[in-house]
């Protein structure tokens, strides 16, 4: 028996990924839950298993390929029976060799005659010099008429849908090519196109009033300059650029600098850096940052909210769960630290580690990056002396962190050297304040500077 | 110089099936419209000196040729009179009722219908040379040019002759000479070529091209070639006129060519039907932004808008193919887009109807565009041999053909041969809009017995079971 495979649910927002690498071929026998395709959704790469076992009969997914939820994968035939060939029907003769002319015109089909031009008018000299003014109000310059539309390009075979269904689509501003349809071999129906709409209007978030949606304006051809390469953007690409810019344009962003003297915690941290080496982690600052935000956060409970403006609400968590940005191959991955709270600096170094591993082998699952209530960034291991952070929306706050060095500091009359570590706090103006934020970061600040405050107030 | 002056949202410039309809739909959507041809009422060439007196005159002549063909089966006639007076007139009373109707109906949508000859003043204003009178300044939001086509002329024929005819001229019914050369076995040469052979007219044909109909499918002119090689006393393929001299009782033509006769011969008359041209050289059409392209046509977007915003063009001046149908959805489409509609002309399949004897009808994709294009289509054929139907009007010349992506069983094609083929093709149409399958018109019951069931039938053949045909199966 010949069983469908298509692609289940894959957890909450999930409609869609780019299969990476189809790992059967059609003809191989396989287990069941043996993955079948690599797919990289949103943020995560994820292997498919399939279901049953068997043969499989037909394939149709390639590499590179955007697949839906409920999009066929493949057919297997279950049992070891051989699979054979459904064959079409034997078709009729082919196309016959015609000797005509293919340069003439396609000749038409009503008989017409002769029709004079127009006559030419009267002498350029006898138009009055000024013409009366017409009955009506003046004309606009521009004729209140829509735009026309870019002119289609008319594929080989169209898009299977009735004349009715491509004009609603026209109307509705969408491409008929792009609506899937749900009929007999994908044919489109009216609900098709309107369901296309519905869910073009609700993955795309509406753009709002001051900020610069995803789709900007036109861009210039770049290749009048020099060379050009286009490359699609990737899942993660696509999925950052519209986070980051909802979070951009809704966000009334502000960021805070100040610096911290980690002269003293680096030598800690040199002290018990073999420790946790030997524990499989890796004692970095953003190891302590992370246990120290997750007690500043007790501290400030606002820093770990969200802004629920449909209830006009502050939503606070009481879990601390810190979202770290790690960078990746594919760009720009945030796995979570969950219970930070509960944790010491040693079991959250060798987390870390363990979370920049699955990141950078594109294992990450989605529960790896659910439920961050305040994200750091830490881009001290490159260099740079200062950067503001965007907000990782719903989220209220983000710490970043640049490179720390040696800065003479002056203490008690005199010129030291001192480690100093530049922090920058950006926040979302709309639920936290500028005093708040100063506060919450001297807090960071001080206790980075005295580890001893983390078990004492945190 | 006071002249008169007045304003419109939307001026039409020609009363053709492009502009008439244009200007009709305009006003149903409550627009102020005026638009203006030369003649009394709207109906330009198509019902003047077109589709419509030639439609009239080619049914006089099936009557006459069915006459003739009623001896198979055992009734004769007298041979017929013919009082070309009379048929004229029959003619233009067709003529006179159609055009009169759109006059009518003109006046109930308060289209304001304006005898004259337009130019454009601006991008904006026309002016209307009316028959006496101050000329008119009408002042316009949209301009819609639907100027049409002329037929196009041969050099060398000698100017100003009675003999001379184009299709205007055939369409007037002078007289039925006893021996006529048709210039160009086009589709107007053929049809009008028809009509005189059964008026009694000894016609010739003579084509440059190697065969008639040049860019039609062969497979679909094959039936009506065998037939008009019985009605017409010759074609002449692959040949031309070299020489043309008016004497006093015809005109003295040397041919040159493959099928040229050695020596010349005279006709009382010659018909010069090779084509037609765009009339695009509009008076004042250099004062706006107005393109034109290499061939005349007025280059337009898919919205039949012009470079100038507020002009737009439709029909035979605004391109291929030259078609009263396509000019008048191209009306709708330009109309639709000044109000404000995002309408776009794109259908997937514009039919041509030849209403020769058989008649000859396609739509979508044809045989000839998937090669030259290079496509793979699966063609299936059903002969009308196997149409009971056909026998039972003893016109077996007919073929039935459906051009199937072989990928997707999409029909992208219909080609019909056969008497009524005109008809029938809009199934074909409606096919392709639809995006029907095969299996699609296999599964629709036609009604028999009727020519239509061939169409259901050929799409059987592709399944590899018509039931009136019988096909080994391949390998």
């Amino acid at each position: 028996m010949a069983t469908e495979f298509r692609l289940p649910e894959l957890g909450e927002n999930i409609e869609a990924g780019d299969v990476l690498k189809v790992l059967v071929a059609v003809g191989d026998v396989i287990k069941a839950d043996q993955p079948v395709l690599e797919l990289e959704t949103d943020k995560a790469t994820i292997e498919v298993p399939s279901p049953v076992g068997g043969t499989v009969r037909s394939l149709h997914v390639q590499d590179g390929q955007k697949l839906k939820v409920g999009g066929l994968i493949l057919t297997v035939e279950e049992g070891s029976a051989a699979p054979t060939a459904m064959k079409a029907p034997t078709k009729v003769e082919a196309a016959r060799q015609t000797d005509v002319k293919a340069d003439a015109q396609a000749p038409v089909a009503a008989v017409a005659a002769k029709k004079e031009e127009p006559r030419p008018a009267v002498k350029a000299a006898e138009r009055p010099a000024a013409p009366p003014a017409p009955r009506r109000a003046p004309l606009p310059e521009t004729p209140p008429a829509a735009p026309p539309p870019p002119e289609p390009e008319i594929p080989r075979v169209a898009a299977p849908a009735s004349p009715s269904v491509r004009r609603l689509a026209r109307e509705l501003g969408v491409n008929i090519d792009e609506v899937p349809g749900t009929g007999r071999d994908g044919r489109i129906s009216e609900d098709d196109v309107k369901a296309y709409v519905k869910m073009m209007m609700m993955t795309t978030p509406a753009a709002p009033p001051t900020g610069a949606p995803l789709a900007a304006a036109p861009l210039p051809d770049f290749s009048r300059w020099g060379e050009v390469e286009r490359q699609p953007m990737k899942s993660v690409r696509r999925k950052t650029a519209q986070h980051l810019a909802q979070a951009w344009s809704t966000i009334p962003h502000v960021t805070q600098y100040d610096k911290a003297d980690i002269t003293e915690l680096e030598q800690l941290r040199k002290k018990y850096e073999a420790e946790a080496e030997a524990a499989g982690g890796k004692l970095a600052m953003t190891a302590i940052a992370v246990k120290v935000i997750a007690s500043a956060l007790k501290v400030f409970p606002q820093f770990a909210s969200s802004l629920d403006l449909a209830r006009e609400e502050l939503v606070y968590k009481k879990y601390v769960h810190i979202g770290v940005a790690v960078d990746t191959d594919r760009g720009l991955i945030v796995p979570v630290i969950r219970d930070a709270d509960q944790k010491n600096i040693l079991q959250i170094s060798v987390e870390l580690a363990r979370l920049a591993e699955k990141a950078r082998n594109r294992k990450t699952t989605f529960e790896d990056m659910e439920g961050g209530v305040f994200t750091i960034s830490n881009l001290g291991g490159i260099g740079g002396t200062a950067f503001s952070p965007i907000v990782n929306w719903p989220e209220v706050a983000i710490l970043g962190i640049a490179r720390g060095r040696m800065e003479p500091v002056y203490i008690n009359g005199l010129f030291q050297p001192r480690l100093m570590l530049p922090l920058s706090l950006s926040y979302d103006h709309r639920v936290i304040d500028g005093a708040d934020a100063a506060r919450f970061l001297r807090w960071v600040v001080q206790a980075l500077e005295q580890p001893f405050l983390l078990p004492f107030e945190g | 110089m006071n002249k008169e002056s007045s304003s419109t949202q939307v001026a039409v410039v020609g009363g053709g099936p492009g502009g008439y309809a244009a200007a009709f739909r305009a006003a149903d959507m409550g627009m102020t419209v005026a638009l203006i041809d030369v003649e009394v009422n709207p109906g330009g060439i198509c019902l003047y000196r077109g589709c419509i007196p030639s439609k009239a005159l080619l049914h006089a002549a099936y009557v006459l040729n069915e006459s003739r063909h009623a001896a198979n089966w055992g009734i004769t006639f007298a041979p017929p009179k013919i009082d070309i007076d009379k048929l004229r007139a029959w003619k233009d009373g067709v003529v006179r009722k159609h055009t009169g109707g759109l006059g009518q109906l003109a006046k109930s949508r308060s289209v304001r219908y304006i005898q004259g000859y337009a130019s454009l003043t601006d991008a904006r204003t026309l002016r209307i040379e009316k028959n006496g009178g101050e000329p008119e300044r009408l002042s316009c939001e949209h301009i819609i040019l639907a100027t049409g086509s002329r037929p196009a002329t041969l050099p060398g024929f000698p100017k100003d002759s009675k003999r001379i005819w184009d299709s205007t001229s055939a369409l007037e019914l002078p007289s039925v000479p006893k021996t006529m050369l048709v210039v160009g076995g086009g589709y107007i040469g053929l049809e009008l070529g028809t009509v005189y052979a059964a008026l009694g007219s000894e016609v010739s044909v003579v084509e440059m091209m190697p065969g008639l109909l040049p860019g039609v499918d062969r497979d679909l002119v094959t039936p009506l070639a065998k037939r008009l090689e019985k009605t017409f006393r010759a074609i002449m393929l692959n040949t031309k006129v070299a020489a043309v001299k008016e004497e006093n009782n015809g005109l003295r033509v040397k041919f040159e060519g493959e099928a040229a006769p050695a020596e010349e011969r005279v006709y009382e008359a010659i018909l010069v039907s090779v084509g037609r041209k765009p009339n695009s050289a509009i008076p004042g059409l250099d004062k706006t932004r107005v393109e034109i392209d290499a061939r005349g046509f007025i280059k337009v977007d898919g919205q039949r808008r012009t470079a100038e915003p507020t002009i737009f063009t439709i029909g035979d001046v605004a391109g291929e193919p030259m078609l009263a149908h396509k000019a008048s959805h191209e009306g709708f489409v330009a109309v639709e887009a000044i109000a404000g509609h995002k309408a776009v002309f794109e259908p997937q399949a514009i039919p041509a109807v030849v209403f020769t004897d058989p008649e000859i009808a396609w739509c979508g994709l044809t045989e000839t565009q998937a090669e030259k294009e290079n496509r793979t289509i699966k063609t299936v054929r059903y002969p009308w041999a196997a149409s009971g139907r056909a026998t039972t009007i003893d016109r077996n010349d007919g073929v039935t053909k459906l051009l199937i992506d072989p990928a997707t069983e999409r029909i992208l094609g219909v080609g019909i041969t056969g008497v009524n083929a005109g008809e029938m093709i809009s199934e074909g149409v409606l096919a392709v809009e639809m995006a029907a399958k095969a299996a699609d018109l296999k599964l629709t019951i036609h009604p028999h017995p009727t020519l239509s069931e061939t169409v259901m039938e050929a799409a059987e053949v592709f399944f590899g079971q018509s039931t009136h045909l019988y096909r080994p199966k391949k390998k």
